[in-house]
């Protein structure tokens, strides 16, 4: 199939969520996208956007780009969150234990734990400033 | 509420929840305040989400928040069920370990 790329620079503010979410899901509807593929990945934006907005610029704000790359047969989206906010690999921390008893389990790590398991591959790197999380996923039902 | 609808209703002590839509960072809060202003004299919640498309941490954060807060008031004989989960909903709550600790019903 034919390359498809698009861009979107918004403000890194959870209200955002579902305007990130539609420009997602335009991309993914225009290749045909398999619903339950479509949620999973839709699944991992969330937490990463909402990431973004509640750490990378507090107490300030900022903006986060968005890149959308879809190509190949059977075709592989692949999004890159750029944020310039303070440095944080949220790769680096260890998985939250599911096994916990409730008493026990602590607020947070959940989303990125979401992301790597519904998303194929996650990586994260921080160059000239800035924070550069790419995730890809094979647009098959899975 | 933004892309949820929720539909609660009491009988005696069960106050059953029919979600339809969609639990993310944008609707949890109110998700959240929602269930919580019903649950005066309830030892049971189910939630139906057999409607339910889509759950993310946020949601998560608030059915492990309620756990809490109805096992600290009614310890030993409280109860909170899933009912028929979507396949999507379900491996999230399974992945995260929370089919340990709410009820499923398949």
């Amino acid at each position: 199939m034919k390359l498809i790329k698009n861009e979107l620079e918004i403000e890194a503010e959870a209200v955002k969520l579902r305007t990130v979410i539609s420009f997602i899901d335009e991309q993914l509807e225009a290749v045909g996208c398999p619903m339950k593929t479509q949620l999973q990945i839709e699944l991992a934006v969330e937490e990463i956007f909402v990431n973004i907005a509640s750490y990378a610029y507090a107490p300030g704000t900022g903006t986060v780009q968005i890149k959308t790359v879809i190509s190949g047969e059977p075709p592989v989206a692949e999004i890159t969150f750029i944020d310039h906010g303070v440095r944080y690999d949220p790769l680096s921390r260890d998985d939250p234990n599911v096994k916990l008893p409730p008493s026990e389990r602590k607020i947070g790590g959940l989303g990125i734990f979401l992301t790597k398991k519904n998303m194929d591959n996650v990586s994260y790197e921080y160059r000239d400033g800035c924070n550069i999380l790419v995730m890809r996923k094979l647009l098959i039902n899975q | 509420m933004n892309d949820l609808i929720l539909t609660k209703t009491k009988d005696n002590d069960v106050l059953t929840v029919v979600a339809n839509g969609r639990i993310d960072a944008d609707n949890s809060s109110e998700f959240r305040e929602e269930i919580k202003c019903s649950l005066d004299g309830i030892t049971k919640i189910v939630f139906d989400f057999q409607d339910l498309t889509y759950i993310s941490s946020a949601g998560l954060r608030v059915l492990l928040d309620l756990y809490k807060l109805f096992k600290n008031k009614m310890p030993g004989y409280s109860d909170i069920v899933i009912r028929k989960p979507t396949e999507t909903v379900y491996e999230t709550l399974d992945v995260t370990g929370y089919v340990d600790i709410l009820t499923i019903e398949m």
